[in-house]
């Protein structure tokens, strides 16, 4: 599967000049241990480009104060740009009307607000939760928990052996299953394997089953239609999308935030409040409590429009190209072990050697320059599966080149040396 | 390893940078004998590593009621971390090991500074267990 599968008729911006959007990102100059930086982290973060970063600082020196309160001028502007913020990140997923943009500090807390509002209300004993055996522990833990508390029980979509696909036919039986909600992430962060989203949500929509999508990996990686996808949540996070930290997006469709309970207390979310009862306020703002990280939705509102001006489409055929062009470069490597599926893989590839540890692989390349993500990348029970304590992953993303990945594999070749 | 830990220091300061030393740890991990497989058990388990570790305190065959220290790990580096643990703490006894002053000698090879944040607490945690093990001889032996 690709992009399109998911994405509403794209326009085309002239084909991106890659190597100039590179002087955007000031930290991509760095050295590291005397040599030039090669970043190829960015599955766990992405770096920010300069557009990002004077957003940040213009906010600071111009429009600073606490939102929707004040009455006065700076008050004004900083609700109008945070308010702005969401009116985009509603364009950016399509979504139909900005009230169905939550923000939230990243993936993990717009899964666990979905479970500690939906699933509480919902959940009873013998109902059943659905995810995958993919999922990131953020999309894991929140429904173990969640399961603990409600007596519903936890099953699993399971993953069919290195290429990482699952096997979607558990998807027919749902009903019959009494699965109430399926999470399930968009793009794997180990596997690299894009689920067919639309696919699933339209199967657990005809069995009356609520949907979240986990976008962390493909949000800002492909381009994203919640409408075509007809998800009922969708999380992702800012910092892996050239915005700052601390910030994330909890897309939800308006007719299931209309009756959902608040997640946290506090202001923002509240339209009356006496001694002994509360009227909260509507969505969105009654899962806003407290006040926002404001900066952080003026930095991701530049981080859209900068992905934008590239086209999430041109991104995700580079950022496969480049993956694609590793993995066959890696699989000239005696006793590399390569996970992933061989066609339509995102831009990330994992792997292990079976004469070295991921550690000291990585360790090794760092002293190159190279940023590679070496562990368990939060998927301890599909590396159990797998049987592999760790694995080593290179992801990509549009400020990278085809030299960085040669110069890669050249230093993987000397590295690899020291083990035999 | 017939060096002593000073001459360790000495070797390491003579090696440029961090990545021949790096390549100097995996060389004397590569030659650390290990544990069999029977011996990686949970119970052998060093837990707070990124990579796995085992390891168990054995009485020493050539000083008498001093001990030797037995570790393996699936990591090159952390066997050549061991590898360097073994040095410092090799052939003494129990309460020359809760006195042995680890971070001191391991500052000297600028291990502190260098190892990552986790790789750090990965040594640490070795070290602590070392000194755990030695405690518990201790104990056995009064
Ligand atoms: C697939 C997936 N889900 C969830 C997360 C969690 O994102 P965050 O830590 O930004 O909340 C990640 C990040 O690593 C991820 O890759």
């Amino acid at each position: 599967m690709t992009a399109t599968a998911t994405s509403p008729a794209p326009s085309k911006p002239a084909t991106p000049d890659w190597a100039a959007l590179r002087a955007d990102f000031p930290i991509l100059n760095e050295v590291v241990n005397g040599n030039p930086l090669i970043y190829f982290d960015n599955g766990a973060t992405s770096q920010k480009p300069k557009q990002v970063l004077a957003a940040i600082q213009n906010y600071y020196e111009h429009e600073n104060a606490n939102v929707h309160r004040g009455i006065h001028e700076l008050s004004n502007r900083a609700t109008e740009a945070y308010e702005n913020a969401r009116q985009r990140t509603a364009q950016f997923l399509n979504a139909r009307d900005k009230s169905e943009i939550i923000f939230t500090r990243g993936t993990t807390e717009g899964i666990n607000l979905v479970a500690a509002t939906w699933a509480l209300d919902h959940l009873k004993p013998g109902a059943t939760i659905l995810i995958s055996e993919l999922e990131h522990h953020s999309n894991l833990v929140p429904w173990q928990m969640v399961a603990k508390r409600t007596g519903a029980k936890l099953a699993y979509i399971p993953v069919t052996g290195d290429e990482g696909t699952l096997d979607l036919n558990r998807l027919d039986r749902m009903a019959a299953d009494g699965v109430k909600i399926l999470s399930i992430t968009h793009i794997s962060n180990s596997m690299g394997v894009v689920n067919p989203v639309a696919e699933i949500c339209s199967k657990a929509r005809a069995q009356g089953v609520v949907t979240v999508i986990d976008a962390a990996q493909s949000a800002g990686h492909l381009p994203i239609d919640v409408q075509a996808i007809g998800c009922d949540f969708l999380a992702f996070s800012s910092h892996k999308i050239c915005g700052p930290t601390g910030m994330g997006v909890l897309y939800g469709r308006k007719e299931v935030l209309k009756d959902l309970s608040p997640y946290q207390g506090g202001g923002e979310m509240i339209s009356k409040v006496e001694y002994f009862n509360t009227v909260y306020n509507v969505p969105p703002h009654r899962f806003e409590a407290g006040t926002p990280h404001i900066a952080g939705a003026v930095g991701l509102h530049a981080a859209l429009d900068y992905l934008d001006a590239i086209g999430r489409d041109r991104i995700f055929a580079h950022d496969q190209e480049l993956a694609e062009y590793a993995a066959a470069k890696l699989s000239e490597f005696k006793g590399i072990r390569i996970f992933g599926p061989k066609q339509g893989r995102a831009g990330l590839v994992s792997f292990v050697f079976s004469n070295a540890h991921a550690l000291d692989i990585a360790t090794m390349v760092d002293q190159k320059g190279v940023a590679l993500r070496a562990g368990h990348h939060c998927n301890q029970p599909l590396m159990a599966k797998l049987g592999v304590p760790a694995t080593l992953r290179a992801s990509f993303y549009f400020y990278n080149t085809k030299a960085e990945v040669d110069r890669f594999i050249e230093i993987l070749h000397k590295v690899q040396k020291l083990f035999l | 390893m017939s060096i002593t830990i000073e001459e360790l220091v000495e070797n390491f300061e003579l090696l440029g940078d961090w990545e021949e030393r790096y390549g100097y740890l995996i060389e004397l991990g590569k030659k650390l004998p290990g544990l069999p497989e029977a011996e990686k058990t949970e119970a052998n388990r060093v837990h707070g590593c990124q990579a796995m570790v085992w390891m168990k305190m054995m009485p020493s065959t050539t000083k008498p009621g001093a001990f030797i220290i037995l570790a393996d790990s699936d990591a090159f580096i952390v066997r050549g971390l061991i590898a360097v643990l073994q040095l410092i703490f090799n052939d003494r006894t129990p309460e020359e090991i809760l006195k042995a002053d680890a971070k001191a000698h391991l500052l000297k090879l600028g291990l502190d500074r260098h190892l990552s944040p986790t790789r750090k607490n990965g040594l640490f945690a070795m070290v602590e267990r070392i000194k755990v093990l030695a405690q518990e001889k201790l104990v056995a032996a009064n």
